[in-house]
């Protein structure tokens, strides 16, 4: 008898802390857990690192936490799961992490043929270079004869390379295999020029003796769109972790923060504002993505809009200073461009949805999701 | 009256005086550094090593040290925005007191931090009595110690019975999961262990092929390899939507590797039994169980003391290659935190005690040096 105990005691504990059953979508999955289980990295600064009690922050981190904050309305419903450069891939694959939101560079072989899906950049970053003030070099092309520091074996020397042969100019790597001796390197003057991605120089800087006489070029060398991962098939999941990032964006060009977003959703007559906080009436735009119709307001009251995350965690609000460059909305020259939350034909959606209530279709949400009548 | 002894003394002998000062720090110093030439060399050097290298040391862990604040400008100079001097080099104690929570438990919630604090006052007092020799019901402690404390401390931390929150595997972290990982593997690889030794040198074809085997591929590969195996690999092979938590990935990965070691330890100490002993425990008409049990084992093993405890404390260091599959274990969660901007350290390389700025040793040292290069200064009596 005791033993039987025993053994079913064992046996629970097993199935209760390793196993856990496929369910039909990960959004169903995600709400019978109660909790999302995100993927970040072990510690990149700005990105995804603790703050003193323990807590996760940075650019990444929000991003899970705007994710839960549209499925719950709860920020604070992520469990997250530090994932290294290598395992990032398989815990996403196998199911240990609903979503992988790990500064990871969106690449076509990664899209393809890893079984991942990738839409939205939440970061554009890019190999750059970092020099001393008195060098006084202003742009990367006159780097020619430079003694450039380097970590070996990473993409970042094989760029390099490139850039130079490809520019006509010769350089001298001064290539370590730790980033602490490369850092170490630099800040004693074995060599001329830093490169390494942009937002990685922006934290280096902050670690140099002298900040201040460090300057980082405007030349950005490779594309690194880097933003989340999601398994390829489950559209409704790809199509969450999108907009929340393009609600984020939207909220930023209308001007609604996380300070203004009640007076915002009670006043604004704006058509787009309303439609966005779901204010709106008889709006579906929630139920189409299986949220409730507050989702947005949600993410934006409890996370922010994408200048103030993007300012608290990497940019003026935060140690490392990053400028918005490519990540500025594209009303100022960036890249970061959110499609707006139209409302679908008039004509279409009723006559749409009521055929649909007439049929008595089992799941009408996801019947209307997937005709592509928008 | 008695007959006069000759050897007997008849009057007090006069009082000596107390030996000069014997014990004193001069005497000491006499006879402990400076006996011989060769002593006073050496005694003198070493003095210098020690006034060179100690008072840097002082400085840089005390005297220059941060000892409070909570945000960056704590422990970085005015030029890297804080507010220390530039040139700044001492000690962040404010770092690890700040983060001391997070070493010691991870994010372990803070509500909740009772639950490994009791699971460790539990195994300090099943501890002690084990370690002391004339403590009674050493068969009742071993059991709670070995048995029942990895069972049910991992429900009092994982939570989800008794009504206590399930906190996740991975906001544990720090010092505790170092202790846990290392408590578990010693636990577990002791008796699998002794099983796998007993395996190999078994008659049964089959049972021995499978513990050698076991043991030669797992000792043919480094314990990170295992770890990636269990970290990478191991989610690939199973169905999808199946996944096993990575803690106890880390945990079996962790207590196999060493229970292939502890099983060559174990067979170290079966080989060293004298025929004899098997004979003998044959003559008394023991079956193979009885004289293992009885006879074998409990002269092995005490043979292999040693040996096993070198395979726990090596357990004990390796558990920080779990850091490298994105584990926060004492190592991890340091490094960890080395990434927050708020707090994270101006690490450069100049953070470290600065041996050059001892200003009276190196006075000295410079005027030694320059009697070296120019002579001695005019007017200087040499």
């Amino acid at each position: 008898m005791k033993k039987t105990i025993l053994s079913a005691a064992i046996g629970a504990v097993v199935l209760g802390l390793g196993a856990q059953g496929a369910s039909a979508t990960t959004l169903e999955d995600v709400k019978s857990k109660g909790t999302l289980t995100c993927g970040v990295s072990t510690g990149l600064q700005g990105f995804s690192a603790p703050d003193n009690e323990g807590n996760w922050s940075g650019l990444d981190v929000d991003y899970c936490r705007a994710i839960s904050a549209a499925i719950f309305g709860d920020p604070d419903k992520v469990n997250f799961v530090a994932l290294t450069a290598t395992d990032r891939f398989p815990a996403l694959q196998s199911g240990e992490v609903d979503v992988l939101s790990r500064n990871t560079t969106w690449t076509l072989s990664r899209d393809t043929s890893l079984g991942l899906d990738f839409r939205t950049v939440n970061y554009y970053d890019g190999q750059g270079f970092m020099v001393p003030k008195d060098l006084g070099v202003s742009s990367a092309k006159e780097l020619s004869g430079a003694a450039v520091c380097v970590q070996s074996g990473t993409t970042t020397e094989l760029n390099l390379a490139d850039y130079f042969s490809s520019n006509g100019m010769d350089y001298n790597p001064v290539v370590y295999e730790q980033l602490e001796d490369v850092n170490n390197a630099f800040n004693q003057g074995r060599c001329d020029v830093y490169t390494t991605d942009q937002s990685g120089l922006y934290a280096i800087r902050l670690t140099l003796t002298d900040p201040d006489n460090y300057v980082i070029l405007p030349e950005i060398i490779s594309k690194e769109p880097l933003g989340p991962a999601w398994r390829q098939g489950d559209d409704q999941w790809g199509d969450i972790v999108s907009w929340v990032h393009y609600a984020m964006l939207n909220a930023e060009e209308f001007g609604i923060t996380s300070e203004n977003v009640d007076e915002m959703a009670e006043t604004s007559d704006n058509p787009g504002i309303k439609r966005l906080l779901g204010t709106e009436t008889d709006s579906k735009l929630g139920a189409d993505l299986g949220l409730d119709e507050n989702w947005a307001y949600n993410v934006i009251k409890l996370v922010g809009n994408y200048g103030e995350v993007f300012d608290k965690d990497v940019g003026a609000g935060s140690p490392l200073k990053i400028e918005r460059g490519l990540n500025a909305l594209w009303t100022n020259g960036g890249l970061q461009y959110g499609p707006r939350s139209a409302k679908s034909d008039w004509l279409l959606n009723n006559v749409y949805w009521r055929m649909a209530e007439f049929r008595h279709a089992p799941s009408k949400t996801r019947t209307l999701q997937g005709n592509n009548f928008r | 009256m008695a007959k006069e002894l000759a050897y007997v003394r008849k009057e007090m002998q006069a009082q000596k005086p107390a030996p000069k000062k014997e014990g004193t720090a001069i005497q000491w110093v006499r006879a402990n550094l400076f006996a011989t030439p060769k002593d006073t060399i050496l005694s003198i050097i070493g003095i210098i090593f020690l006034v060179w290298a100690i008072p840097p040391i002082i400085d840089w862990l005390f005297i220059d040290a941060a000892w409070t604040g909570t945000d960056r400008a704590t422990c970085a100079t005015v030029a890297q925005g804080g507010m220390r001097p530039d040139g700044w080099s001492g000690a962040c104690w404010a770092f690890i007191g700040n983060k001391m929570d997070q070493i010691i438990f991870g994010r372990y919630p803070d509500a909740e931090l009772w639950r490994p604090i009791l699971v460790g006052a539990v195994f300090t007092l099943l501890l002690i009595p084990m370690l002391m020799p004339s403590a009674p019901h050493k068969g009742w402690n071993a059991f709670l110690l070995f048995l029942a404390l990895p069972f049910i401390s991992f429900f009092i931390l994982y939570g989800g019975v008794f009504g206590l929150p399930v906190v996740n595997t991975s906001d544990w972290g720090g010092l505790m999961v170092t202790l846990i990982l290392s408590y578990f593997a010693i636990a577990v690889s002791l008796p699998f262990g002794i099983v796998l030794a007993l395996g190999r040198r078994s008659k049964l074809p089959v049972v021995r092929t499978l513990s050698i085997t076991f043991i030669e591929v797992v000792r043919g590969v480094p314990l990170i390899t295992i770890l990636f195996m269990a970290s990478v690999m191991l989610p690939l092979f199973l169905p999808e939507g199946m996944t096993i938590n990575k803690f106890l990935r880390a945990i079996v990965g962790v207590s196999l590797f060493i229970s292939a070691y502890m099983a060559e330890t174990i067979r170290g100490g079966l080989q060293a039994m004298p025929k004899g002993q098997f004979e003998g425990a044959a003559s008394l008409g023991l079956g193979y169980w009885q004289t293992m049990r009885l006879i074998i084992l409990p002269q092995a093993i005490k043979l292999v003391i040693p040996a096993i405890v070198n395979q726990f404390i090596s357990i004990f260091k390796d558990t920080s290659l779990v850091s490298i599959v994105g584990m926060f274990d004492l190592l991890g969660i340091i490094k960890f935190n080395f990434t927050d901007l708020d707090m994270g350290l101006a690490r450069h390389s100049d953070h470290r005690p600065d041996f050059r700025r001892h200003r009276l040793l190196g006075l000295l040292l410079r005027h030694v040096a320059l009697f070296q290069l120019h002579g001695a200064p005019p007017g200087y009596r040499t």
